[in-house]
């Protein structure tokens, strides 16, 4: 344990002297994905209440592929799948997009937990109290005022608890990244138990990282929760 | 855990003194080898999901030798000795080169082959086995092998890209794909598993290299390939030994090495 610590304590935090790696890189995976995600659910939960099919039959198709596939799977095709087709390898911006391991891992994870997101927005939207909104016409608001004041703060506010659920199980999924050879924490653990046949300790040291990194987002989550949804606090 | 050692080691003797009881022979009516299905023509699985290669055949020959079943396990190379411990079978039969930093951990049998390491490469690329060549580019190595244990420790402080995979085809088709200027591996598994088929066809060997340093600890590229088995099971290494020395001896050996090689993979004066 003492000589894993002491050998690979930078890789497993933030790099093996050549790239990013172990800690730091997880969180970066996690932090993209989850920014990717959010800028994609709003729009796409907005759009999945709309009424028009043309508009929310598009985001429902989204939503079931990319939540009824495995996250592996949509990773392989990502990485592997879409940079063999010939008309990436040949428009010069995609190659060096599909090229990086990175950025394929944060695109599938982005669009993965992006799905999640929409799907809990969506829900969230869905709930909004019909009340609230015929208060907001009775003032004369337009759709996008309505939308804006009301419905988008009130439903981010009620799919806080569902939201930090999704946002651990990401942190739980990047240790998928190496299967597109991006250096995760998980990586790291591999290197380590390859060298040293330590795997209690090079697994468990992973472990300890990712619960560290959980508590921290549990907390702040509770935080968040607290100060966002006090108003249902007795 | 001294407590249970001792209690583990006590059972042990025990058994082997009553060496007519049942259990015993219990024991040894099947070995069970693990393998990292991903190295044609060593290891590799049919589109029947069947283990299939030399490795697979050698091991069916010891198994046939010493009248046990033969079963095998699927295992990813760089967690097959932590698996191992683990007991999840009860010998690594994976075209797994014996190194001093590997037999710390395990024993390792008598040479099954023997066989350099390969750089492959496209055709005209200009990469050569020197490290000049290789600066800027990437190269792809499998997790947990030599090779990549090799490549960390002697390119890639150099300026060269080092990339690791989970398995041997994913750097195959990372290389293919055009993401790997070049990629390390096994000479033989490269010739066989890559070179030789179609897709390879636009790629070469652009260098070998082996290992001259057989005392050096720091010998990353090790000497031959061999089971290995855990440390306190002699009696299973003595058979297996016994076994590998057996069907070297009655010509088995020599016929299945024809069925995939055309020369000698043995490679009996490689090293020593």
């Amino acid at each position: 344990m003492i000589g894993i610590i002491h050998d690979y304590w930078r890789a497993y935090l933030y790099t093996d002297g050549y790239t990013m790696t172990g800690v730091a890189m997880t969180l970066w995976l996690l932090t993209a994905a989850l920014v990717i995600g959010f800028c994609i659910a709003l729009p796409l939960a907005i759009a999945r209440n709309s009424r028009n099919p043309i508009v929310w039959v598009p985001v429902w198709i989204f939503v079931f592929v990319f939540t009824g596939t495995p996250l592996y799977a949509q990773l392989l095709i990502i990485y592997t799948g879409v940079y063999s087709l010939s008309i990436v390898q040949h428009t010069h911006f995609l190659n060096e997009f599909f090229r990086q391991g990175i950025d394929c891992t944060i695109l599938a994870f982005g669009l993965n937990t992006g799905a999640y997101t929409t799907a809990i927005f969506a829900g969230a939207i869905r709930d909004t109290a019909f009340g609230e909104v015929e208060a907001a016409r009775s003032l004369g608001m337009s759709n996008v005022t309505l939308y804006r004041r009301v419905i988008i703060p009130a439903a981010l506010r009620r799919a806080l608890p569902a939201y930090s659920n999704e946002v651990i199980l990401m942190l739980h999924s990047t240790t998928l990244a190496f299967t597109a050879t991006v250096p995760d924490i998980l990586k790291i653990a591999n290197d380590a138990n390859a060298a040293t046949y330590e795997s209690f300790s090079a697994f468990g040291l992973a472990a300890i990282l990712y619960l560290c990194i959980s508590f921290t987002l549990i907390f702040l989550f509770r935080r968040a929760e607290r100060h966002f949804l006090a108003f249902l606090r007795p | 855990m001294k407590k249970i050692l001792a209690a583990g080691a006590l059972a042990a003797v025990l058994l082997g003194l009553g060496g007519t009881l049942p259990a015993q022979a219990k024991a040894f009516t099947e070995i069970k080898f693990g393998v990292d299905a991903t190295y044609p023509p060593f290891e590799s699985l049919s589109p029947s999901g069947q283990f299939q290669g030399f490795d697979i055949d050698l091991g069916r020959a010891i198994c046939a030798y010493l009248k046990v079943k033969c079963v095998f396990v699927s295992q990813t190379f760089d967690s097959i000795i932590p698996a191992l411990q683990a007991r999840k079978f009860d010998a690594i039969l994976s075209s797994m080169s014996k190194t001093p930093a590997r037999a710390k951990a395990i024993d390792f049998s008598s040479q099954m082959y023997d066989e350099p390491t390969s750089l492959i490469a496209k055709k005209g690329s200009g990469i050569t086995g020197s490290v000049d060549s290789l600066k800027g580019k990437t190269v792809g190595v499998e997790a947990g092998t030599i090779q990549e244990t090799y490549a960390n420790t002697y390119w890639k402080p150099k300026g060269v890209h080092v990339v690791s995979y989970p398995g041997q085809d994913q750097v195959y088709s990372d290389l293919l794909a055009g993401r790997l200027d070049a990629s390390l591996q096994d000479s033989v598994e490269a010739d066989y598993g890559f070179l030789q088929t179609p897709k390879g066809k636009d790629y070469a060997e652009v260098a070998t290299i082996k290992s001259d340093r057989h005392d050096d600890p720091k010998d990353v590229l090790g000497s031959y390939v061999a089971i290995g088995v855990r440390k306190n099971e002699p009696e299973l290494l003595a058979k297996i030994d016994k076994a590998i020395a057996g069907i070297r001896a009655d010509g088995t050996y020599k016929k299945i090495e024809a069925k995939y090689f055309n020369f000698d993979v043995y490679n009996d004066q490689a090293n020593h």
